[in-house]
């Protein structure tokens, strides 16, 4: 039991509280801020751009066993799911249906 | 696929806000691809001995997959409690420009502090890219319950991935699992671009896909927050001088 509550313990420390100050250091500052300010239209720019940098962050250094399956089907996958979802009307089912056909198709041909 | 939920002029209760969030939650493909993503969470964590309860508080109280992916794998590999809070806030930095952009689109100047911590709290990529969609649509009143039901909803997609995946952990193949992990950067490549419509939007992607890896492989600290920091200015800076041109 004492070990069950030890997990619990370090959940709430090195979890939630090294993610949680993030968002309210965040909550801080756009109180502060106004929808039409110019600051509030760089902050959209900085988190685009920090989501796009986790997005070529996984596909270049994945995790677990995406990192088995080679890192050109990985891009192969993503630029078909890209094109699909270009190619029929702008659809994410589309683009995500097809990146994963490509990735998992890739990956049985190099069996995995 | 609807776009958007239909425009509706009438300003709505809070409650009904609240569960039109739900609901947008739950039409979009976000929804599915979380499932799908903590399927593989509890798999992992399942491997390493936790229990599933755990896992659930992980996700009410952490919100971040790749925080807890991270945190997971670091106590389970048996990490020193400083390093993994190390590594989690660190993984977790993208969460403050993303609460910057988020709640000046749900406040008003009556909303009171206190308002802004569940909606501060449920920001994710995935509430966070749906908002940015589907706030404009709403009347602002109704947008603090609106942003509140899409995050309870996206969490609920997770606590159903993670049951199935705890219990599914022995069973599921190695193709499957990178199939799983493979959802995450494929939908979020494609929602953002859906949501670009500033010139710095679409450059700030641009360049953070290729400045992120770059920073990561040299081995700079926060190395996604100076990602966001360098290419988000660089792009606003454009963004600005296009706006000045007549």
């Amino acid at each position: 039991m004492s070990g069950e509550l030890h997990a619990y313990a370090l959940l709430l420390l090195v979890g939630f509280l090294p993610n949680q100050i993030w968002r309210m250091l965040g909550l801080l500052v756009a109180r502060e801020i106004d929808e039409n300010s110019e600051f509030f239209v760089w902050a959209r720019a900085v988190a685009i751009a920090v989501l796009a940098g986790v997005i070529a962050k996984i596909i270049l250094l994945p995790p677990g066993t995406l990192a088995s399956v080679p890192l050109s089907i990985r891009l192969g996958a993503i630029a078909c799911g890209f094109a699909a979802f270009l190619a029929l009307r702008r659809s994410v089912f589309a683009g995500v249906a097809a990146g994963e056909v490509v990735l998992m198709l890739g990956a049985l041909a190099h069996g995995i | 696929m609807p776009s958007a939920p239909n425009l509706d002029p009438q300003p709505r209760s809070a409650t009904a806000a609240f569960f039109a969030g739900v609901g947008a939650a739950w039409s979009s493909v976000l929804a599915y691809v979380l499932i799908g993503t903590y399927v593989g969470i509890a798999a992992l964590a399942h491997d390493f001995g936790f229990s599933l309860w755990w896992v659930v508080a992980s996700t009410v109280l952490v919100w971040a997959g790749p925080a807890q992916v991270i945190l997971i794998s670091a106590l389970g590999a048996g990490a020193t409690p400083l390093e993994t809070a190390l590594a989690v806030g660190l993984s977790s930095a993208r969460l403050l420009p993303m609460v910057i952009s988020l709640l000046p689109l749900i406040k008003t100047p009556q909303t009171r502090g206190r308002e802004l911590v569940l909606p501060a709290h449920l920001t994710a990529i995935s509430m966070w890219i749906e908002s940015l969609r589907l706030l404009p649509t709403w009347p602002r009143a109704t947008r603090i319950p609106f942003a509140n039901g899409l995050g309870v909803g996206f969490m609920l997609a997770a606590q159903a991935g993670t049951v199935l995946g705890f219990y599914l952990a022995a069973a599921l193949p190695p193709i499957l699992t990178a199939g799983l992990l493979f959802l995450t950067p494929m939908s979020f490549l494609i929602s953002t671009t859906r949501n670009c419509r500033l010139a710095s939007d679409w450059l700030a992607l641009a360049l953070g896909v290729v400045l992120g890896p770059v920073l990561a492989a040299w081995q700079v600290g926060l190395d996604l927050l100076w990602t966001g920091i360098v290419a988000g200015t660089v792009a606003y800076g454009v963004g600005r001088l296009r706006r000045a041109r007549p």
